[in-house]
């Protein structure tokens, strides 16, 4: 079965992406497609929708966009993609996503791109919407069943839950090294702790950076995309499979907000542009401070953040900002507040701008236990967000759940 | 009721609404705020980073500070609108408002809204704008 991506862009053939898009949905089973428009309809689109860009190719992208809306055109996703730092671009991209989740229940997802398209990026992106389509029934698994090992491979860590009959029975995470060897450590540590063999477990299921790599050598039955792997993880760990919920998971090298729905995905954004907006940037400020990476939320806790001069969208910026501000007789404390909150208030700025933040908040991934981190994001959205216990396995746990779907007769 | 108006600054648009008995939501009294604040030193119009990020409400990061800045101002008077009027083509001098896709995102944010909704072109004779005053009577007495 080819799942049919309805592509709503501008400027994809301009800026010499389109054959990197086409080649990423061909890659997870998936085929660009482009809803049917007459000319005639294109002004009666644009006038129903209510906002007139001047650029012709936006309001392409807006009568496509009515197009599936009326259902004249099917399809089973939208990748919805226009130029990076296009304002008429990014306010259409916007409400454009907006109307096509108010009239359908296709998932979506949103894209701003350069001329140096990141293909790794847009892979996660596009084999999340395939599988969102393709493994809904998957997707829709509430209990873990038998025995069965996930593997989560970071960019920063690497970790391995075993579970066993929906209980957590071995853990293991440790700082990614060579991506093959340290799943492998992580998973025979997660196993000692367990008290099993690798040659007992019913399934394994690997997510992250390096799943196709572990993910083979292990003959892995699930070899999945993080975004959807992280938010099934989320939701079974914080017990909220039923109804709505926001997952960020602020990650070493990349950041995710994703909503749910009953515990599928139904959009989510995943941003990567700046290290200033991730756990790399609070790793080097604690490197910079001469503090344990564990002590910044309680260091953070006691800071005021505003105090310091501290918004940079750059890591290195940010850096600087932080010399200065130490320079300048600032305290450890308050650089560590400023540190967390620069990192919430851009992933606010960045991402969430992308998706409507439903409540609960459910937060995750290593950085979830930064609590000036928490704080922070807390601050941004107006609620206190949820943290799961061993919210840092979400990827590891997310895999093991999912693998347990593959096992018949169990 | 609560009458919003494209251009948001327009002096005409905004007596109109009041003569006919209606309250105007008003740009001038909003910056009026902003620069009487003593507390804020941002001349001329006052807007602090936290009125950009509140912009931030109604369009991405991506869309230029500029266009965040003036929807941080204008996004919650479309919320609290209960009617709009909306002029197209005017000239510079109707309306200051500078900023082209700010204005095709505000007319967008009102007729989201589904409030009761006038749009009407500027006139180009005493004849157009006799009929133009004359549409905005009916509509403004019509309210309710």
């Amino acid at each position: 079965m080819t799942i049919k991506i309805a592509q709503l862009s501008c400027g994809t053939e301009y800026s010499g992406i389109q054959s990197e898009i086409d080649h990423a949905a061909d890659t997870v089973g998936g085929k660009m497609v482009y809803p049917d428009v007459a000319f005639d309809d294109i002004k009666r689109s644009v006038d129903e929708f209510g906002f007139n860009p001047a650029s012709p190719q936006l309001q392409l992208m807006i009568a496509r966009a009515k197009s599936l809306a009326d259902g004249h055109y099917d399809a089973d996703a939208v990748f919805i993609a226009t130029c990076f730092r296009c304002a008429e671009g990014a306010l259409v991209r916007n409400e454009v996503r907006r109307y096509i989740q108010e009239h359908t229940k296709l998932p979506v997802v949103t894209y701003s791109f350069t001329e140096r398209l990141k293909a790794a990026q847009l892979l996660t992106r596009m084999e999340a919407l395939v599988t969102i389509v393709e493994k809904k029934e998957l997707l829709a698994r509430e209990r873990q069943v038998g025995l069965t090992a996930g593997i989560d491979s970071g960019s920063s860590t690497t970790k391995a839950m075993i579970l066993r009959d929906n209980e957590i029975i071995g853990k293991y995470w440790t700082p990614t090294g060579p991506v093959l060897e340290t799943g492998l450590e992580v998973l025979e540590k997660a196993l000692a702790e367990a008290g099993v063999k690798q040659s007992e477990l019913d399934g394994i299921g690997v997510t992250g950076y390096g799943r196709f790599l572990i993910g083979k050598k292990l003959g892995a039955k699930l070899i999945q995309e993080e975004l959807t792997v992280n938010s099934k993880g989320a939701v079974w760990l914080a017990d909220r499979q039923k109804g709505e919920a926001t997952i960020i998971d602020i990650g070493g090298m990349d950041n995710k907000a994703i909503t749910v729905r009953d515990g599928i995905p139904d959009n989510f954004t995943m941003g990567g542009i700046c290290a200033g907006a991730s756990g790399r940037f609070l790793e080097m400020v604690t490197k910079r401070l001469k503090v344990p990476i564990e002590d910044l939320g309680a260091l953070a806790d006691k800071g005021d953040w505003k105090k310091v001069n501290m918004n940079s969208y750059c890591s290195v910026f940010g850096i600087q900002d932080l010399v200065t501000s130490l320079a300048a007789g600032n305290t450890i404390e308050d650089v560590a507040a400023a540190a967390c909150h620069s990192v919430a208030e851009q992933v606010y700025m960045q991402q969430l701008q992308e998706i409507d933040v439903r409540q609960p908040v459910i937060q995750v991934g290593g950085t979830s236990l930064i609590s000036g981190l928490v704080k922070a994001v807390g601050d941004m959205v107006g609620s206190k967000p949820i943290i799961p216990k061993h919210s840092q396995y979400i990827g590891s746990a997310g895999a093991a759940l999912l693998a347990s779907g593959f096992l018949e007769g169990i | 009721m609560k009458v919003f108006m494209i251009p948001p600054n327009s002096l005409i648009l905004y007596d109109l609404v009041e003569r006919f008995g209606h309250q105007p939501l008003s740009l001038m009294g909003e910056l009026r705020e902003h620069v009487v604040k003593p507390e804020i030193e941002s001349p001329p119009l006052n807007l602090s980073q936290e009125d950009i990020m509140n912009g931030l409400k109604y369009a991405g990061i991506e869309v230029p500070s500029g266009v965040r800045g003036r929807l941080g101002i204008w996004g919650p008077m479309v919320d609290e609108a209960e009617a709009a009027i909306i002029m197209h083509d005017m000239p510079y001098t109707f309306g200051c408002v500078g900023c082209h896709r700010t204005n095709l995102m505000l007319i967008y944010m009102v007729r989201r809204k589904k409030i009761p909704i006038l749009e009407v072109h500027y006139p180009k004779t005493d004849e157009e704008a006799k009929v133009m005053v004359t549409k905005i009577k009916a509509f403004l007495e019509g309210l309710k």
